[in-house]
C-alpha cells in the first residue's frame, strides 16, 4: 500500500535533483529548469499532505494543500516569464547565456 | 472521483492498480528528474523536464486532485515548458551549444545533493506521521469546493495573484523589448 512516505521520498528526490541542477548547470535556462523541479517537489509534498490529512469530511473536504499548490503553479509561471525576459535581455547584451559571463557587478 | 469508481474490481485489485500506477508515475518523474541533472544538451534537458511534469501530474491524479492534475498539464507542461523551449531557441546560436561545469564543481554539487537527499530520507523515515493510510476519498468532483474556497477563504490571495500576473505581463514585455526600441530612437 502506498503511504504518505512514498510521496515524501519522491518529493525529496525531485528536490535534490533540482538543487543539483541549479548547482551544476552553466546555462541560465538550465538553472531555471532546476528551480521548476524544486517547485514541483514542494507541490508534490503539499498535495500529498493534503490528501493524507484528517479532519475533512466527504461533504467538506480539506483543500488547503491543493489551493497552495495552485498558487505555486501560478507563481512558477510568472517567475519563468520574468526570468526568460531577463535572460533574453542578457543574451542581447552579452551574446551568451553562460551565467559565468554575468560578472559586471563583480568588485 | 475516486479511483475505485473507475476501476471496478475487488479492493485487492484496486490497491494493486493504484500501487502500480504510483510506481509508474514515480519512476517516470524521478528518472526524468535525474535525466534533467545528467543531460548535457539543453534541449534534452527540456524534454526530460516535460516527462517529470507529466509524472507529477499523474501523481496528482492518484492523490484525488484531478483539477490540479489538469492545471499541471495545461499550465506547466503546456505553457511554462513551451516558454522555456522558446527561451532555449532564442538564446542559442546553435541548439547544441553547451557549457560544462568543472569536474570539481560537479563532485561538490553531487556530494551536497546526495547528503541533502539522504538527510531528507532519514528525516522522513524517522518521523511518525499521524496518518499512514489515505483518508476517505472525496465524493464526486471537489472542483465546486475548490472554486468556493478560491472565491471565499482565499479571495485576497486570488486577487493578488491576478494583479501579480498583470504586473508580470507588463514587466516581462518591457524587459524583453523595451531596451532595443529605445536604442533605435
Amino acid at each position: 500500500m502506498i503511504g504518505l512516505q512514498h510521496y515524501l521520498i519522491l518529493g525529496a528526490l525531485l528536490f535534490a535533483s533540482g538543487v543539483m541542477t541549479i548547482l551544476v548547470k552553466r546555462n541560465a535556462i538550465g538553472i531555471l529548469m532546476g528551480v521548476e523541479l524544486v517547485l514541483n517537489a514542494a507541490n508534490v509534498n503539499l498535495v500529498a499532505f493534503n490528501r493524507f490529512s484528517h479532519g475533512g469530511t466527504a461533504a467538506q473536504p480539506l483543500l488547503d494543500g491543493q489551493i497552495f499548490a495552485m498558487f505555486v503553479i501560478v507563481l512558477a509561471a510568472a517567475e519563468a516569464a520574468v526570468a526568460l525576459a531577463i535572460f533574453l535581455n542578457f543574451y542581447n547584451n552579452f551574446a551568451t547565456i553562460d551565467v559565468e559571463k554575468a560578472q559586471n557587478l563583480k568588485g | 472521483m475516486d479511483l475505485n469508481a473507475i476501476i471496478s474490481g475487488s479492493p485487492q485489485q484496486t490497491s494493486l492498480v493504484t500501487t502500480g500506477l504510483f510506481y509508474l508515475f514515480a519512476i517516470m518523474a524521478g528518472g526524468s528528474a535525474l535525466g534533467v541533472v545528467a543531460s548535457r544538451n539543453i534541449v534534452r534537458t527540456a524534454v526530460c523536464l516535460l516527462f517529470t511534469l507529466l509524472g507529477v501530474g499523474g501523481l496528482y491524479f492518484l492523490l484525488d486532485a484531478e483539477f490540479l492534475a489538469a492545471v499541471q498539464l495545461v499550465v506547466y507542461a503546456g505553457g511554462t515548458l513551451i516558454l522555456i523551449v522558446f527561451g532555449v531557441m532564442l538564446t542559442n546560436k546553435s541548439a547544441f551549444v553547451k557549457f560544462e561545469a568543472k569536474l570539481i564543481e560537479v563532485i561538490i554539487a553531487m556530494t551536497m545533493a546526495i547528503i541533502l537527499f539522504g538527510a531528507l530520507v532519514v528525516g522522513i523515515l524517522n518521523t511518525k506521521f499521524a496518518s499512514q493510510a489515505m483518508t476517505q476519498g472525496t465524493d464526486g468532483y471537489p472542483i465546486l469546493k475548490l472554486g468556493q474556497a478560491l472565491l471565499g477563504d482565499y479571495l485576497v490571495p486570488f486577487e493578488l495573484a491576478s494583479v501579480l500576473l498583470l504586473v508580470v505581463m507588463i514587466g516581462a514585455a518591457y524587459l524583453a523589448k523595451g531596451r532595443r526600441e529605445r536604442s533605435h530612437t
